[in-house]
C-alpha cells in the first residue's frame, strides 16, 4: 500500500504565508517584565559594591556597572528582537504560532485538535491592553500553544472563531 | 448494586502489615545503635509494636472511611479519615482497568484495582484490595457500562450486570515460554545490583558506625590481601582477575534473569472482543485490558545486541501510563514476524519494501558526530598538555569511536509517510520505530536550534496523545512538505470524531 502512496505534495499549503506580527505593545511588556526581573540583580550588585568598598580589590563601579550594562541591554534590545522573531498566521482551519530568538520554533494546531481555549491577562499585560491566547491539545508535545502579546479584543475574538470550529466541546 | 460499598476487610491486615514492613528498619537501627543503652532491645521491640499498632489502627480507619459506589454512569470512591475526598469518574472516561496483585495479597486472594482515566500524574482511581472475583466482576461491569453508554441499550448485552457473559472468546496473540524468558534474561544483562550494593553499603555505615567510605580501612583490608595476592605469583593473579571477570558477567547475566523472570513471568497478550488483555509477573502480578480504539501509536524498541540476533520489543503508547511507563509493553521480546499479527490486530501497518524512506540531513549527522566528540576532542587536548604521555590516546580513541557512532547512526534516522500513518526510526546502535496514525496526530512543529538553521534542517515534533514523536535532522524543506502533508490530513477531520464512531460516538478523550 505504501509503495502507491502519493508523493508529497511539492508545495506546502498556506503554512509559509507571511506572518501577522504582534501588538506593538507586546515588547513594552516584556521590557517591563525584565526591567522587575533585573531590579534585584541590580540591588544584590550595589550591595556587594558597597561591601567591597573599602578592600580596594576592584575599581570602583565595576560590578555595578557591568550588571547595568548587561540589564540595559536585555530591556532595551532583545524584547525588540523578541517581538520581531514572534508572529502567528491564522487560516479557515489552523493556527500557526512562530517564536524563539536562538531556538527557533514554529507549530501548527489545526483547530479541530483544540480542546480547551485560555485568554488570560497578567497584572503587566493588563495595562498594556494585550493578552495571551493558549490553546490546549491533547498531544504530549505541545499540550498546550500559548500566543502571547495579542490585543485583548483580538484575542477574544480569536477565540470565539476557534470555539466555532470544535464542533463538540469537550471536558 | 448501586448501595456504597467497602472493600474487602483483609485490606485492614495487609495496610497493617505494610506500616510492620516499614517500622523494621527503624526498629532494627535501635537495636544495633545503642540508643537507650541495655534496655535498646526492649525499645526497640516497643518502637516496632507502637508503629504496627498505630499502623493497624489508621489502615482500620481507613478502611471504615472508604466507600465505593458504583453508579449508572460513573465509579464514585469517597475517602478520608480526618478531611473527606470523593471522587467520581464516568465510565466513558475510563481507559482501563488493570488489575495488580502483590505477592502478600495474591496469598489473600485480593487485587489492587486501578481505573485508568489519563489524568496523568497518580490521579487516577484505585481501590485497594478487592477480591479477586470482585475485582474481575468489576472492570466486566466497568466495560459493559462504558459500552452500553456509548451504543444506547445493546440488545446482546444481557442488562443484569451481575451475570456478565464470561464466555469471551479469547486468542493468544503473544506469549511468553520459560525458554524465550531466559534468553530474554541474558539480553538484559544489568550491572545494577552493584549499585544496590552501594545502598545497602550506605545503609550498614549509617546503622553500624563502620565507615565504609573510610579510604584508610579499605587501604589496610587491601594491602593485607594486596600482599596475599603479590606473594602468589604472576599466574595466580591472572587467573584470580579472570576469575574476576567472569564472576562480574555472572552476576550481570544472573541480575538480568532474575529482574526479567520477576516482570515477564507467564506474560501472556490476548485479543478478546473488548480489547487487548495482557497479564504477567511472578511475585506481582498484573492483568491489564487496553480498548484497541485507544491505541494511539506504537514503539518498536530493541538494543544494541538483541537487534543483532533480531529481537524486538513492541509497545503500545496509549493515554493510560503502564507503572511509570508511557507507554504498555504488549510483546517484550519477539522477531519482527511474530509481531507483525500483533501490529496488525492494533490497526497498523508495519513498513513493508513498497515504503518510500526519506533521510535525515547529512550535515544533522556531520553536526552530530561533532557535537557528541567535541566533550572527548577536548580531554585529548587537555590530557596530551597535562597528562602523561600515551593517556591522551584514550579520550581519542573515545572520541573517534563517538564519531564512528554518530555516521552509523544516520542510517537508522529515517522516516515515511503512507496514505494513513507516519513511520520514523531513530536511535545510536540500533534503531527505535515509531508508527502513528496520521489522523490522531494533534499539532505539527517545526523546531530548529542555532546550528540547525545554519546547516537547514529541523526536528519535526508532532503532538500524539500519551506518548512523544519527534523526528531529528529533517532537511527544512522535507520538514515543510511533511507537515503540510500530515496537516491536511488532521485538520479535515474533527479529532471527536475520528475515535471508531462505531464503537464510541461519544468523545473519547
Amino acid at each position: 500500500m505504501d509503495a502507491t502512496s502519493p508523493p508529497l505534495p511539492a508545495v506546502p499549503l498556506d503554512d509559509e504565508g507571511a506572518l501577522t506580527k504582534l501588538h506593538p505593545n507586546y515588547a513594552h511588556a516584556l521590557r517591563v517584565r525584565t526591567t522587575l526581573t533585573a531590579i534585584p540583580f541590580l540591588i544584590g550588585s550595589l550591595v556587594l559594591e558597597t561591601a567591597l568598598a573599602g578592600e580596594g580589590l576592584l575599581p570602583k563601579g565595576l560590578i555595578a556597572g557591568t550588571v547595568l550594562v548587561i540589564a540595559a541591554a536585555l530591556i532595551i534590545r532583545i524584547p525588540a528582537r523578541r517581538y520581531s522573531a514572534r508572529g502567528y498566521q491564522i487560516s479557515a482551519d489552523r493556527l500557526r504560532v512562530v517564536r524563539g530568538l536562538l531556538f527557533r520554533s514554529d507549530t501548527v494546531v489545526p483547530f479541530s485538535r483544540v480542546q480547551h481555549i485560555d485568554v488570560d491577562q497578567g497584572p503587566i499585560e493588563r495595562f498594556f491592553g494585550i493578552a495571551t491566547l493558549t490553546l490546549h491539545t491533547a498531544g504530549n508535545h505541545n499540550s498546550s500553544v500559548a500566543l502571547p502579546g495579542l490585543g485583548e479584543p483580538l484575542a477574544r475574538e480569536m477565540r470565539e472563531t476557534i470555539r466555532a470550529h470544535i464542533r463538540r466541546e469537550t471536558l | 448494586m448501586t448501595a456504597p460499598q467497602r472493600t474487602a476487610p483483609v485490606s485492614v491486615i495487609l495496610g497493617a502489615l505494610g506500616s510492620i514492613r516499614s517500622a523494621i528498619l527503624p526498629a532494627a537501627a535501635i537495636a544495633f545503635s545503642g540508643i537507650g543503652g541495655d534496655g535498646r532491645y526492649a525499645l526497640a521491640i516497643g518502637v516496632g509494636m507502637a508503629a504496627a499498632l498505630i499502623g493497624t489502627g489508621f489502615s482500620w480507619l481507613g478502611w471504615r472511611r472508604l466507600t465505593y459506589t458504583i453508579g449508572e454512569s460513573d465509579v464514585r470512591v469517597e475517602s478520608g479519615v480526618i478531611s473527606r475526598t470523593a471522587r467520581a469518574v464516568p465510565y466513558e472516561r475510563i481507559q482501563d482497568v488493570s488489575l495488580e496483585a502483590t505477592p502478600l495479597a495474591r496469598l489473600a486472594g485480593v487485587v489492587a484495582v486501578k481505573f485508568e482515566t489519563g489524568a496523568g500524574g497518580g490521579d487516577d482511581l484505585a481501590l485497594q484490595y478487592l477480591t479477586a472475583a470482585e475485582g474481575e466482576r468489576l472492570r466486566q461491569l466497568v466495560r459493559e457500562r462504558r459500552e452500553d453508554e456509548a451504543a444506547g441499550a445493546d440488545p446482546g448485552t444481557p442488562a443484569d450486570p451481575q451475570a456478565p457473559p464470561r464466555a469471551e472468546e479469547a486468542e493468544v496473540l503473544y506469549a511468553l515460554t520459560p525458554k524465550r524468558l531466559l534468553t530474554f534474561g541474558m539480553f538484559e544483562f544489568s550491572l545494577a545490583v552493584f549499585a544496590v550494593l552501594g545502598g545497602v553499603l550506605q545503609y550498614v555505615d549509617n546503622v553500624t558506625g563502620v565507615n565504609v567510605w573510610d579510604v584508610d580501612l579499605w587501604r589496610s583490608w587491601l594491602s593485607q590481601s594486596g600482599e596475599t595476592v603479590a606473594s602468589l605469583g604472576p599466574m595466580a593473579q591472572a587467573i584470580g582477575a579472570v576469575a574476576g571477570v567472569i564472576g562480574l558477567i555472572g552476576v550481570g547475566f544472573a541480575t538480568g534473569i532474575a529482574r526479567t523472570v520477576l516482570r515477564d513471568w507467564g506474560f501472556t497478550l490476548t485479543r478478546s472482543p473488548r480489547g487487548f488483555r495482557r497479564q504477567r509477573g511472578l511475585l506481582t502480578r498484573t492483568d491489564v485490558v487496553m480498548p484497541v480504539h485507544r491505541v494511539q501509536g506504537l514503539v518498536i524498541g530493541t538494543g544494541l545486541l538483541r537487534y543483532r540476533f533480531g529481537w524486538h520489543g513492541l509497545s503500545f503508547v496509549s493515554l493510560a501510563q503502564d507503572a511509570e511507563d508511557e507507554s504498555h509493553v504488549v510483546a517484550p521480546f519477539a522477531q519482527m514476524e511474530e509481531l507483525a499479527p500483533i501490529v496488525a490486530t492494533a490497526g497498523f501497518d508495519l513498513p513493508d519494501e513498497g515504503t518510500r524512506w526519506q533521510r535525515s540531513s547529512k550535515r544533522h549527522r556531520n553536526d552530530r558526530a561533532v557535537l557528541g566528540s567535541a566533550l572527548f576532542v577536548l580531554a585529548t587536548i587537555a590530557a596530551a598538555v597535562f597528562a602523561p604521555t600515551g593517556v591522551f590516546l584514550i579520550p581519542l580513541g573515545l572520541a573517534v569511536l563517538m564519531v564512528g557512532a554518530q555516521l552509523y547512526a544516520w542510517h537508522f534516522r529515517r522516516f515515511a509517510l503512507s496514505d494513513t500513518q507516519i513511520f520514523a526510526t531513530t536511535g545510536l546502535l540500533s534503531p527505535t520505530s515509531r508508527i502513528a496514525t496520521r489522523l490522531k496526530l494533534h499539532s505539527v512543529e517545526i523546531a530548529q536550534g542555532p546550528l540547525a538553521r545554519l546547516h537547514g534542517y529541523a526536528t519535526v515534533h508532532l503532538g500524539l496523545a500519551g506518548g512523544s514523536f519527534a523526528i531529528p535532522g529533517v532537511p527544512l524543506a522535507d520538514a515543510r512538505a511533511l507537515r503540510a502533508s500530515i496537516l491536511a490530513t488532521i485538520a479535515a477531520t474533527d479529532y471527536a470524531r475520528i475515535d471508531a464512531p462505531l464503537e464510541e460516538p461519544a468523545l473519547t478523550l
